[in-house]
């Protein structure tokens, strides 16, 4: 799989407080991933995590504090002129999480949409934008009546499908969507996320898909990277990861998702299960260490003092590495007891 | 100890009345733990609002009763009311983030709610507030702080931690862990869980996600389109759901363990609930539909120790095959 976006050493950190009071918020700290093409990647991790943060550095909404991005192995920060910021908006759009205030309420549909192909692909005539919009409406399963509608006039997860219609509009080679489907119902989430696999499949794009729901991004996803406080706790094939987790975060993370297939477990069950109250990560001013240290069952003396590197983790399997998969497929781990090679069983 | 019988909510529009909540029945046993479910748009949040006697207009009560200790509701005057509300019955909003009010400490807006039922002295005020916040596992310091100064789970607790007040015999819970990820939800529902156990009271608990309640609630009521599509225990809903709309709403969710397979949701939208429809409403979005189901609205049967409304379970029409492949 070829690399089509790489994050380096990424770190957004936010000043907060009056001139006496001055502390610094490290939302994103040095976070390095990579995303290939046709590939979709699940970004989770709880609120205040870093994960929109992250979204919004590769969309050039916030500027890096240090790290860079690379895009088709130039870096981003090197934009200059309007017509390179505007080159690559257009390969990476973003889908944003609320469908209900994304959409301008007093334009129909096609507004968006055509605007968005009179910016980003001026060479294209009246009728061949038109015959676009439609093209793009009937990929995202609406058809083209639909165009003339107004948002209000439109569901949940048709709004959504025409803020995926927007980003296609553009020729994307990677679309960020930031918890697309957060806020539509149970029944209709599932078709969007199966548009988001058809889009990789038939279009061809790659998804950063940030969420919060492991399941959805089980079903849809073939990499998912375990953001916490602001950095990776743990990242690779999702299966992989989901079926053996290594970082007691992502452990905690599986343990909480509700499976209402499986019998009730007992209340005393359930109870030491989540024997954590959950206190929110320290991200002002954060002193060394590892951030899930005062969570974390498992710690050791190092996780206090020493902040874990993110690093591959012991893979079994040594065809794994030889099959050229390369770099995409490598299982990493920011955890120093995983780090040791030990089996780690911090939540079950 | 709660009975809700045959409670039909209107919200008068401009049009035709939207009829949100459509004839409802179900009751709540002492220490029960009650799951509503639906998307949005069903009346779940309507009904809950009903139930409190909280509607204001364009929202009415058009019919039906809320009979709660004996006595019925509809129709109470304010003052009768605020003698029952927080003492027996509470409520905890949705995004209990907004309904706290930002400009008082927590301890102030316990102690507006103790003092409004009759508790003065200052001393059983900080006492009682600093004992129910301990209940919810925060620490009674939090009573000095404003509520941004907490965390969205600690928000929670604190709004919990209000309702539990006068230890009322029923509590009713909208959404109230929406905002919350996945670990501060779960420890949220064993706590709350676990308070119940302790203090006895019943749960009636409105939410969309299904898979949250399925190990704790006792009863789960599926909605759909202001009415109730099934009714029954917990398990055996998850089980065996009969209604096609509780069996498209699990299908819905994917699995995390266990073979990856293909889901296709529900298609469609809910209907529009200012048109007045004759057959089901489910019937556009239906897999299983029959060709009565275009005239014939269904009524709710009794089947296997759970209530259902859907023409597959209703006497007459045992012997029809479901019309599968009519329409995909």
């Amino acid at each position: 799989m070829t690399e089509l976006l790489r994050a380096e050493n990424l770190t957004r950190h936010f000043k907060i407080g009056g001139s006496l009071s001055r502390r610094t918020l490290h939302a994103v700290d040095g976070v390095t991933f990579s995303i290939g093409e046709r590939e979709i990647v699940a970004l989770a991790g709880e609120s205040g995590s870093g994960k929109s943060t992250v979204a919004r550095l590769l969309a050039r909404v916030y500027r890096p504090t240090r790290g860079q991005i690379l895009y088709e192995g130039k870096p981003i920060t090197q934009i200059r002129s309007r017509k390179a910021a505007l080159a690559y908006s257009a390969r990476v759009p973003m889908v944003f999480q609320d469908p209900f205030s994304s959409l301008n309420p007093v334009f129909r549909v096609s507004h968006g949409v055509l605007r968005v192909l009179k910016l980003h692909r001026p060479e294209l005539s009246g009728h061949a934008r038109q015959a676009e919009a439609e093209r793009v409406f009937d990929v995202v399963g609406l058809g083209a009546d639909m165009l003339q509608r107004f948002p209000h006039e439109l569901s949940g997860g048709q709004r959504q499908r025409v803020g995926f219609a927007q980003a296609l509009a553009t020729k994307p080679k990677l679309i960020l969507a930031d918890e697309p489907v957060s806020m539509l119902d149970v029944s209709i989430r599932i078709g969007l996320l199966n548009l988001m696999t058809k889009l990789r499949d038939e279009e061809g794009v790659s998804i950063l898909y940030i969420t919060h729901d492991i399941a959805s991004a089980r079903y849809v996803a073939d990499r998912l990277i375990v953001m916490y406080a602001g950095q990776i706790a743990e990242s690779g094939p999702i299966e992989d990861v989901l079926g053996d987790p290594k970082h007691p975060y992502t452990q905690l993370l599986l343990s909480a998702v509700p499976d209402p297939k499986a019998p009730p477990p007992s209340l005393a069950a359930l109870a030491a299960a989540s024997g954590e109250r959950g206190e929110p990560p320290k991200v002002i001013d954060p002193t060394p260490g590892c951030r899930f240290q005062p969570r974390c069952p498992v710690a050791i003396d190092a996780c206090k003092t020493v902040t874990p590197e993110l690093t591959a983790a012991v893979v079994e399997d040594e065809a794994f590495g030889a099959t050229g998969a390369g770099v995409m497929a490598v299982r990493e781990v920011a955890c120093h007891v995983a780090q040791t090679g030990a089996e780690v069983k911090a939540f079950t | 100890m709660l009975e809700v019988s045959g409670l039909t909510v209107e919200y008068a529009t401009g049009k035709a009345p939207v009829l949100a909540v459509d004839d409802v029945s179900f009751s709540v046993e002492d220490g029960e733990f009650l799951g509503i479910v639906g998307e949005s748009g069903c009346g779940k949040s309507t009904l809950l609002f009903a139930m409190a006697q909280l509607l204001s207009p364009p929202a009415q009560i058009t019919a039906g009763s809320v009979t709660f200790s004996g006595k019925n509701l509809v129709g109470m005057t304010d003052k009768q009311l605020s003698a029952l509300r927080w003492q027996k019955l509470s409520v905890v909003m949705q995004s209990a983030m907004n309904a706290l009010n930002p400009v008082k400490s927590v301890a102030a807006q316990f102690a507006d709610a103790l003092r409004a039922h009759g508790m003065t002295s200052r001393k059983a005020i900080a006492g009682r507030s600093a004992e129910v916040l301990r209940l919810v596992g925060v620490d009674p310091v939090h009573l000095k702080s404003f509520p941004h100064q907490l965390s969205g789970g600690m928000r929670q607790r604190a709004m919990i931690a209000m309702a539990l007040l006068f230890t009322p015999e029923l509590v009713i819970m909208d959404e109230p862990t929406s905002a919350l990820d996945v670990v501060a939800q779960r420890s949220l529902m064993v706590q709350i869980k676990e308070l119940q156990r302790e203090l006895g009271f019943a749960i009636v608990f409105v939410t969309h996600d299904m898979s949250l309640v399925s190990h704790f609630s006792d009863r789960l009521m599926v909605m759909y389109a202001g009415q109730v599509a099934e009714l029954g225990g917990t398990r055996q809903i998850f089980d065996n759901p009969l209604h096609p709309y509780s069996k498209g709403l699990l299908e819905a969710f994917p699995g995390i363990r266990g073979p990856k397979v293909p889901l296709k949701g529900i298609p469609g939208a809910p209907p529009d609930l200012s048109i007045v429809q004759n057959g089901c409403r489910f019937l556009p979005r239906c897999p299983q539909r029959l060709d009565e189901c275009a005239t014939t609205a269904p009524e709710l049967v009794p089947r296997d120790g759970s209530t259902v409304r859907c023409l597959l379970y209703a006497g007459a029409c045992t012997n029809a095959q479901p019309s599968t492949g009519a329409k995909k």
